[in-house]
């Protein structure tokens, strides 16, 4: 019985910032971030917008391309490492303006960038399962990095909804995998409002060594070699590392830029490959395969490979693609709104 | 100031746009109510807004009201959606100065308050520009 | 129903009182409208108050403070209608004397809203919009005059100056009021260059907070002609009208339905058009609000309401003078007082005793008080006889 998408939506803020706005206010070399890390602007959440609020516009645009009652929905998983509450879901918010609820299992993940995949990987699996015909997974994340970190370039936000189910897919799916271990790369301590990380340790001991390794199993479970796929998108921390470990597996640059959007969206955080899996959706054409690997630091990969199927054409147009929205009409901020949008500077009294 | 109960009781209207038409007259209602102040009809049946709209006017608030201070300046207008019924809500991503009546809006799903730093946090209904 | 007669009318000055608790403004303000009616006692009163609560954490103000008055154990009763708290406590005890019930009423009308902060004294006057629907999306009182204002320039060409000249003319009056809490006079470029509030409504378009009372005695006309009361001053209408609260669910954005409502009622019970008046007090809250309002009261035609004021045909000399008294705008504007300040003008020009601002041959004045953006409007029509 095949298993897959049958409905998928990303939702991008309109607001801007610039590398060299961010690099102004630090004294840090522009042109070296822009050329080492390949970014150039990132997306910054309005203040009222935030996990709750993407998810549920990308998860709209997911159930109108899907076409389902929304109410037929069993499962609505979310995954984010900036749930806006510590305690209570995101997903109860989210189910009950979809209209979804109340006949519906709900969870919020959080495994730092990979909470989204996360929860597509349990949506689909519950469907595949035969506890539901449908559920819902979501990556969302409106995520902060330090003042003046290097995370400041690149933590942005943004959303990616994907309705699972067996019938009228757009997308088979043909193989899973998942590979993870205990590596200390990148971590929050409670009371704490920004995260941490282990700087170069985040790299080859992390990031790389779990991509590829859930890459390469994912590989041969399927018995592919990375030819045999027409898109390939990978987590996106800065532009540099989703070229690097996609090149490095094999697919070329054709395969990954698609989905590569961190050049002028930033990190997405739980979005970050789900948005990128969105953006080949948009333009995929029936029996393209897409190689997909997320990575959260912790740290852990999921692996998937889809098969887009002939629904994929009507599909499309019935809601806002992905580049379109990081196009349209940006509105680029300073670095004071920035800062005041981000909560890093309040104003007294409040 | 909001509470729990408060907001809770008022999330089909500020996450679904639940409205009531009026059986007898076709009257749309947001919020439903339990009389039509047009034709005295008691009966009613769910309708869900349209989400796009026009301005018919709005406001450029400098001075907000508690809660909002951060927010200022921002837009509010009153939205005519496509079903005839009209809306109160702020109108966001856009540069308010450039705001005309007439532009064209739509529904999107934000944070519209909180309840201080520990109290709910308050979603609802705000219209965004539609692309020209 | 008894034709009723005002024999009293008191104010005392209004501004930020600091000094003074709701106790003492509002004792001070009766008293002298007993004093000025001659009377030793009342029968009963009514106190219109928007809010006691949120402005000084007080209800229960038909009892505190008919104690206040030391005249035993009579009715005290509290009316709330928004701004317009203070024009249906008069019309209560209107009522309360035309029906029979009563035979001398004391009418009053109070706020003390300087105890509180700036954000709250917002919220407070917020709460006379719809909480859920209006004020839970960040808008305020000026923010949704400013719609009104907007909707109204979109549609009639009024234009951002004519505004303006409103305030101009307001303190201009006011400036000869000595009880105003603004008694100063402003120009038009001032207007328009004072601080944005609510674009376009700018803070010298606005009325002030401040802290007041207003009060007022009724009797039986036949007993004000037994106590040879001179001149009479006959209450020849009393009407009230509401309309949709959240200004949103009104068809018109550009006009006010309870006042064109509460006017016409008012019109036929006084058997007057609005060509008859001698001049009004209205509820000139926002300056934009003085524009639809004179239209509502048909002073003028619809969409006509911005060259009034710029014209000369509201000022003191004009055709119609409305608000001699400065208005809310330079008089000041404790909300549940409002509505008896607005009589209490009207008593003294039509006993022609207002100095400087008064009106030439005060015979007819009429005073319009209303609540939010007007989903309620009480008007009263007074004649000198
Ligand atoms: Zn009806």
């Amino acid at each position: 019985m095949e298993v897959g998408i049958v409905g998928y939506g990303a939702y991008v803020p309109r607001h801007r910032i610039k590398v060299e706005e961010i690099a102004k206010v630090w004294g840090a070399d522009a042109p070296s971030y822009k050329r080492g890390l390949m970014l150039r602007e990132k997306s910054v959440p309005a203040p009222d917008q935030d996990t709750i609020t993407m998810s549920v516009e990308a998860g709209r645009h997911a159930i109108h391309r899907a076409d389902v009652d929304p109410a037929e929905i069993g499962a609505i998983y979310i995954g984010s490492e900036s749930h806006p509450y510590a305690v209570k879901p995101s997903g109860t918010v989210v189910a009950e303006a979809l209209g979804a609820t109340p006949d519906i299992h709900c969870a919020d993940f959080e495994f730092a960038c990979k909470a989204g995949s996360e929860g597509m990987f349990v949506a689909l699996s519950m469907v595949k399962a035969g506890q539901m015909d449908y559920a819902l997974g979501i990556g969302a994340d409106t995520s902060q990095g330090a003042p003046g970190d290097a995370l400041e370039y690149s933590a942005s936000a943004g959303a990616a909804a994907f309705l699972f189910g067996r019938k009228d897919l757009v997308a088979v799916c043909e193989e899973t995998h998942s590979f993870m271990t205990d590596t200390p790369d990148f971590w929050r301590r409670e009371y704490q409002f920004y995260p941490r990380h282990a700087g170069r340790f985040t790299g080859e001991p992390a990031y790389f060594k779990h991509i590829t390794g859930c890459a390469r199993a994912l590989l041969e479970k399927s018995n592919t070699k990375p030819e045999d796929f027409r898109w390939a998108v990978f987590h996106q921390p800065n532009g540099k590392f989703p070229m690097k470990v996609g090149q490095g597996l094999g697919f070329t640059k054709d395969q990954l830029e698609q989905g590569w959007l961190s050049p002028t969206l930033g990190n997405t955080y739980s979005g970050s490959s789900p948005m990128g899996l969105a953006a080949i959706l948009d333009v995929a054409q029936p029996g393209d395969r897409i190689f997909m690997v997320s990575y959260g630091s912790g740290a852990g990969s999921d692996g998937f490979i889809w098969r887009v199927t002939d629904r994929i054409s009507s599909v499309q147009p019935q809601a806002p693609h992905t580049r379109a929205q990081l196009e349209d009409r940006p509105i680029y901020i300073d670095y004071g709104t920035y800062a005041k949008f981000r909560g890093k500077i309040r104003k007294l009294g409040e | 100031m909001i509470g729990s109960a408060r907001y809770w009781r008022e999330v089909p209207q500020r996450y679904r746009y639940e409205a009531a038409k009026c059986v007898k007259c076709g009257e749309v209602f947001f919020p439903p109510r339990l009389v039509c102040n047009g034709c005295g009809g008691r009966e009613f049946t769910k309708q869900t807004l349209e989400p796009n709209g026009s301005v018919e006017t709005f406001t450029i608030i400098q001075v907000a009201p508690t809660g909002f201070e951060d927010q200022a300046p921002y837009a509010v207008g009153v939205i005519k959606l496509d079903d005839g019924v009209k809306l109160t809500a702020q109108i966001v991503d856009c540069d308010p100065e450039s705001l005309a009546v007439g532009d064209r809006v739509r529904l999107e799903f934000r944070r519209v308050q909180q309840d201080g730093e520990s109290g709910i946090l308050c979603y609802g209904y705000k219209f965004v520009p539609v692309a020209k | 129903m008894r034709e009723v007669a005002v024999i009293g009318a008191g104010m005392n000055r209004w501004g930020e009182l600091w000094e003074k608790s709701h106790r003492e403004i509002w004792t001070e303000a009766a008293l002298e409208a007993i004093d000025d009616a001659g009377v030793d006692h009342v029968e009963a009163m009514y106190v219109g108050c928007m809010s006691g609560g949120l402005f000084m954490g007080q209800e229960h103000l038909g009892a505190l403070l008919a104690d206040q008055l030391g005249m035993g154990p009579i009715p005290g009763t509290r009316v709330e209608s928004a701004c317009a708290s203070g024009g249906l406590a008069f019309r209560q005890a209107y009522l309360a004397v035309a029906s029979g019930a009563h035979d001398i009423v004391l009418a009053t009308g109070l706020e003390k809203m300087t105890d509180v902060d700036g954000g709250m004294a917002t919220y407070a006057l917020s709460t006379a919009a719809d909480q859920e629907y209006e004020c839970y999306q960040g808008i305020t009182f000026p923010g949704l005059y400013a719609m009104m204002a907007r909707a109204h320039m979109e549609r009639y060409g009024t234009t951002r100056r004519q505004l303006a000249e409103v305030a101009v003319k307001n303190h201009l009056h006011g400036s000869m009021n000595a009880l105003a809490q603004f008694p100063m006079k402003v120009t038009a470029e001032q207007v328009e260059g004072s601080v944005m509030v609510a674009d376009p409504i700018r803070i010298l378009d606005c009325s002030p907070i401040t802290d007041g009372a207003a009060a007022a005695v009724l009797v039986p006309l036949e007993t004000a002609k037994k106590m040879r009361v001179d001149p009479l001053i006959r209450v020849a209408a009393s009407a009230h009208a509401t309309d949709r609260i959240a200004l949103h669910e009104r068809d018109d954005l550009c006009w006010l339905a309870s006042t064109a409502k509460a006017a016409e009622s008012a019109y036929q019970q006084a058997g007057v058009g609005p060509t008859d008046l001698s001049f009004c007090e209205v509820h000139d809250c926002f300056t934009i609000a003085e524009v639809m309002v004179i239209e509502a009261l048909g002073l003028v035609d619809r969409g006509r309401g911005g060259s009034a004021a710029e014209g000369g045909f509201t000022a003191l000399d004009g055709r119609v003078p409305v608000n001699p008294s400065g208005g809310l705008k330079s008089k000041g504007h404790p909300v549940g007082a409002t509505g008896l300040a607005q009589i209490r003008e009207v008593v003294h020009q039509l006993r022609r005793s207002c100095g400087d601002r008064q009106v030439k041959d005060a015979r007819l004045g009429l005073t319009q008080n209303m609540g939010g953006t007007g989903a309620s409007t009480v008007v009263h029509v007074f004649e000198r006889m």
